[in-house]
């Protein structure tokens, strides 16, 4: 039988399980649907409320804050416009497996289905980019849901929740507080035990020549850095890294190969063509990684995965695990023989001296890969990053490297532009302590411009650095190689001017674009803990390298190198 | 290849656009869906059936295991499971081939269910076949309308 107590609103209650449940910070914005909820939010001395410009900017921070954290972010919304402007971050957050609880507002359940003011079926709309979503119907049901939803956030392969909750459910009274028996199956928020057959795995692991580690962000959810060190350092095993798991891996650390893919280095993208075996930890052998048919085609290949459902989805298998990663490979390291691998290892550090990252250095103009080196050294790369969508993102993932996981937040799956500056105000919510820099472009920064001055009102010392080739650059680039240098709707000739308008939020800023200023202006940029706008001036022709061209596969890899024989750089 | 999918569900409104969402993400054709309430009025039994390769609908398969209002998923082989589909078509009818017809629903065992001066109401219910062969006989004398349930289906229980 329910404990039965007092009665309480279903909003204090809600109240009262975020609470319980530790949740201390929320990101949000207020409206006549979860106005109840907010009343009782007012009266919390254990939540802090942020107060955000637009909930896509709430969601993002609160993705910023979970993946920077490991903790559940909380965003809350009033319904219809406000529920409907978090749909790009939940979608981001299901393709990149965050957890997230967003809690709407929703008209009284007799006005539900009659289009009501402010009415948006928020549960229908996100059905498909949720991994589980309930419409809250009586204030009884919401213990509950709030806690299947909060295990489901968390459990298993992490991701988005949505609870969406009608006015009249805020108001009505309850005395079911805690819950009897959840209705979901245990098999959604329990780890699973290992399944598939570690020693047959092993062997094969053990029988290769040249074997490679291929890390995803499953292994960052999976917090497996420790075990994937072990791992690499017994067997001598190469490591690369997807755009999601950097930082999974030292990216100093001798084994490392770099990030792989569309544009990973050429020495990642090589090395997957010459391993012998291939082993998946924590990937989904996503299109801009894995070509299915084509990708590590002459090697075995294997997959450890907490989603089974990532199994063969795109690319075949030989050998595949079902686990927690960090249990799995627990389980497999002892099975793992300790191997020196002088050739192969040698042969990679060979590919890396003759084809390194590579960037035209020789103009006074400011290159953005010669700036990130030189913020990574300054920063002594211990910085939380996050970026947005475009050429920097790719930049700062080669030149910026990461020794720890956590510290790398990028919108890897969606590839949403306006992630980068919410989700470093998050980031550094969740981090106080931290450097927390938010790399982006000129295109990307004026998505959610508007948090700036969520950045002035709780004085959050974000560093934003703004690459500004006055181009969609990202966009430039395909259509320079790809389109006959059309430039169809990627240049602008309009931007604010991003010092003043950081000024109009008492945000400090400078602007640079020759090389001799680089020094200077690092130094105004980090050295306190203040906010700081840093407008980078740099020319538009300049291109990410090396690059995979879409829907090829690393044979066609086109390098640097490549393109300065061919008279194009 | 065709799959009957037996998907046990939480009785929830919502749970059939969740289900079936998985399938048009991935542009399937759902050939049909039946959904009724099982002997716990809590607990739903959908029947799916679905024309697909095998890889992809175990693909489907172990997504549907992720939604939390899904129990249980189970692909029924054709030849392991009863299955049944119930239809109501609607056939024109003249003086002189009444009779006819009528001893075709007599060596069909379908009942009629409904008959006019001009028409007759016919309800028929047997495995997917059976309703194909069924519908063919009649083709000949004129469908006016047909309703049908799609297939539900149970494994054969072993002794
Ligand atoms: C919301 C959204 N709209 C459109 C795109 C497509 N897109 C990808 S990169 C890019 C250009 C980004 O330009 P900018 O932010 O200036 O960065 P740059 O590539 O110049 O570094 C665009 C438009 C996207 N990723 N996200």
């Amino acid at each position: 039988m329910p404990k039965t107590e007092a009665k309480i609103s279903g909003a204090r209650l809600m109240v009262e399980l975020l609470e319980e449940y530790g949740v201390d910070i929320v990101f949000g914005y207020p409206g006549g649907a979860i106005l109840p909820f907010y009343d009782e939010l007012y009266k919390s001395t254990k939540i802090k409320h942020i107060l955000v410009r637009h909930e896509q900017g709430a969601i993002h921070m609160a993705e910023g804050y979970a993946r920077s954290t490991g903790k559940l972010g909380v965003c809350i919304a009033t319904s219809g416009p406000g529920a409907t402007n978090l749909v790009t971050g939940l979608t981001d957050a299901k393709l990149d497996s965050v957890p997230i609880l967003a809690i709407t507002g929703q008209v009284a359940t007799n006005a539900i289905g009659t289009d009501a003011f402010q009415e948006a079926d928020i549960y229908g709309i996100t059905i498909p980019i949720t991994k589980y979503n309930a419409l809250i119907k009586s204030a009884d049901d919401i213990a509950r849901h709030f806690q299947e939803a909060t295990l489901v956030a968390l459990g298993g392969r992490p991701g988005p929740v949505l609870l969406d909750f009608p006015k009249d459910v805020q108001t009505e009274l309850t005395s079911v507080r805690k819950v009897d028996k959840l209705k979901i199956d245990s098999r959604h928020y329990q780890k699973p035990p290992i399944g598939g057959d570690l020693d047959s795995f092993a062997a094969a692991l053990n029988k290769a020549k040249r074997p490679l580690l291929y890390v995803g962000g499953g292994a960052i959810n999976a917090n497996a850095s420790k075990e994937i060190r072990e791992l690499a350092e017994k067997g001598n095993i190469p490591v690369t890294t997807t755009l999601m798991g950097i930082g999974a891996f030292p990216g100093t650390h001798q084994l490392s190969v770099g990030m792989l893919g569309m544009h990973g280095t050429a020495y990642a993208n090589k090395a997957v063509l010459e391993c012998d075996y291939i082993l998946n930890l924590g990937a989904r052998f996503d299109d801009r990684v894995a070509k299915p048919g084509e990708f590590a085609e002459n090697a075995i290949r294997a997959h450890i995965d907490i989603d089974t459902a990532e199994f063969n989805k795109r690319v075949s298998v030989d050998y595949l695990l079902h686990g927690d990663l960090k249990e799995v490979l627990k389980a497999l390291i002892p099975k793992v023989n300790k191997v020196d691998r002088p050739e192969w290892v040698g042969f990679l550090d060979t590919l890396k001296k003759n084809h390194p990252l590579e960037f035209d250095d020789s103009t006074d103009t400011i290159k953005p890969q010669g700036f990130l080196q030189k913020l990574y050294e300054k920063s002594k790369g211990k910085a939380i990053v996050s970026t947005d969508v475009g050429q920097h993102q790719m930049w700062a993932a080669q030149y910026y490297l990461f020794e720890e996981a956590n510290r790398w937040l990028t919108s890897g799956g969606l590839g949403t532009m306006g992630y980068g500056l919410p989700a470093a105000i998050g980031a550094k919510f969740g981090n106080p302590k931290n450097t927390v820099i938010c790399v982006s472009g000129d295109g990307s920064i004026q998505m959610n411009i508007q948090e700036l001055a969520t950045i002035a009102m709780y004085k959050k010392g974000v560093k934003i650095l703004i690459f500004n080739n006055n181009f969609l650059g990202m966009v430039r680039q395909w259509q320079e190689l790809f389109y006959e240098e059309r430039f169809s709707e990627s240049e602008w000739n309009y931007n604010p001017d991003f010092v003043k308008l950081g000024e109009a939020y008492s945000i400090k800023g400078l602007r640079i674009s020759n090389k001799s200023e680089i020094d200077k202006a690092l130094e105004f940029f980090l050295e306190d803990d203040d906010a700081r706008i840093l407008e980078v001036m740099i020319p538009a022709e300049e291109k990410v390298f090396p690059m995979i061209p879409a829907g090829k596969s690393q044979k066609d890899m086109i390098e640097f190198s490549d393109t300065v024989r061919a008279g194009k750089k | 290849m065709k799959h009957i999918l037996k998907i046990l569900v939480n009785n929830h409104p919502g749970v059939m656009s969740h289900v079936s969402g998985l399938f048009t993400r991935r542009s399937y054709n759902i050939d049909s869906i039946a959904v009724g309430v099982t002997q716990d009025s809590e607990i739903s039994n959908m029947v799916i059936v679905v024309k697909g390769d095998d890889s992809v609908v175990e693909q489907v398969k172990r997504q549907l295991l992720k939604l939390p209002d899904v129990i249980e998923v189970e692909d029924l082989a054709y030849h392991d499971c009863i299955s049944r589909e119930l239809v109501l078509v609607v056939v024109k009818v003249e003086d002189s081939n009444r009779t006819e017809i009528i001893s075709i629903c007599e060596v069909f065992q379908a009942k009629i269910a409904d008959l006019t001066k001009t028409t007759m109401t016919i309800e028929f219910s047997g495995n997917t076949r059976q309703v194909e062969h069924f519908l063919e006989m009649m083709q000949k004398y004129g469908i006016q309308e047909i309703a049908r349930t799609g297939q539900i289906a149970l494994k054969y229980r072993s002794t």
